[in-house]
């Protein structure tokens, strides 16, 4: 707000929420679902921020010793002690682990960093990148419906993968038609159905999850900065400045344990809809 | 200005009716989360993983709605249809 103010075009409160909510886009979006339309943006702080990720273990991972581990390297081991755990305790099947347990910690890990965008001031990037000449900038890559389906999209990919590979191609099949009611021929639309609503229900509700919280997340953050923002424009504006402080201070404090839980959601959820795929009727 | 109150209406009902479910739903989960770790305090790790699991799930629902009724407070899409509407 403030930043817009100084170059002399105001805004009205919905003008800045609506700026802040554009895409860097590589046309004009025309339909709900445009696949000729790239989020640029988006896709940009993803790239980096899962190689930050790759960089930060690899870092952990050359530097690790037998003897007493840096501050560091403890940090990384509890968190791939707590990703394995948990993947020991849902994925019954020491050979897919090693696939799945590494793929929980990646999600974790980047899920968890481009979520940590929301926690830089909403205004500061967009600032930087406006002074170079780029009009829309948003930086949480999770509050993109589309990075949040594509990540849910490939669980999905990898949950049929495991299916056709651990009960066959024919035992997945005999599956799909006679689970969850029974292997009675006049359940099969049935069943077949339901085991189509699972899947459907499944990607988008884990999808739309963390989409939902990241978005709401930023939202509040840009009314907070919109209440800061107009702290000189009335007479009791010193209230608004320091409640600006305080609701800031707050809401960024929670969204810590929001984004980590969120994170931690995903990454569970991808280890359960896996494990699922591993389990037979 | 019809559309604009009854916007304002339904935000707050969908902030409003979304908090009261999720609140309930944690209290109830909460209570039974302190119940249960006070009977066997040695399954309290195990649980608490599952819980703050549980806790974002049920969560997940009211903060969309949230978002969602923020949406419609500030920046409201109604409006801007209503200006495209034919004379």
């Amino acid at each position: 707000m403030a930043a817009q103010g100084q170059e002399g075009h105001g805004q009205t409160a919905g003008e800045y929420i609506v700026h802040h909510l554009h895409h860097l886009q590589t046309g004009k979006q025309s339909a709900v679902a445009d696949f000729s339309v790239v989020n640029m943006d988006s896709v940009f702080y993803a790239i980096v921020l899962g190689m930050l990720g790759c960089w930060l273990l690899w870092l952990a991972a050359r530097k690790a010793t037998s003897g007493v581990p840096g501050r560091f390297q403890a940090a990384v081991e509890i968190l791939v002690e707590m990703v394995d755990s948990q993947a020991k305790g849902i994925v019954h099947n020491a050979h897919s682990r090693k696939m799945v347990a590494p793929l929980a910690l990646t999600v974790f890990v980047w899920i968890f960093l481009m979520n940590a965008m929301d926690l830089l001031p909403v205004d500061l990037l967009p600032w930087f990148t406006g002074k170079a000449g780029i009009p829309y900038q948003r930086v949480v890559p999770t509050a993109d419906l589309s990075i949040t389906m594509g990540l849910s999209l490939s669980v999905l990919l990898i949950c049929l993968y495991y299916n056709v590979k651990i009960k066959g191609p024919a035992g997945w099949i005999h599956e799909l038609f006679t689970a969850p009611f029974g292997d009675k021929w006049f359940l099969y639309p049935v069943n077949f159905l339901m085991q189509i609503i699972e899947f459907i229900a499944k990607t988008v509700s884990h999808g739309m999850r963390l989409f939902g919280n990241m978005y709401a997340g930023e939202l509040i953050f840009m009314l907070i900065a919109l209440m800061g923002g107009a702290w000189a424009l009335n007479a009791t504006g010193i209230l608004l400045a320091i409640g600006h402080v305080v609701a800031g201070t707050v809401w960024a404090i929670f969204h810590i344990l929001i984004i980590t839980l969120q994170a931690f959601i995903f990454m569970m959820l991808t280890l359960i809809y896996v494990g699922q795929a591993h389990d037979a009727h | 200005m019809e559309v604009i109150s009854f916007v304002a209406l339904a935000a707050g009902l969908m902030i409003g009716l979304g908090a009261v479910g999720a609140c309930i739903g944690i209290g109830i989960m909460g209570g039974k989360y302190l119940e249960s770790a006070g009977r066997q305090p040695e399954l309290m790790g195990e649980l608490q993983t599952k819980m703050f699991l549980l806790a974002g799930l049920i969560d997940a629902a009211f903060i969309i709605g949230t978002g969602i009724a923020l949406w419609f407070a500030t920046a409201n899409p109604f409006l801007a249809q209503i200006a495209n509407l034919p004379k």
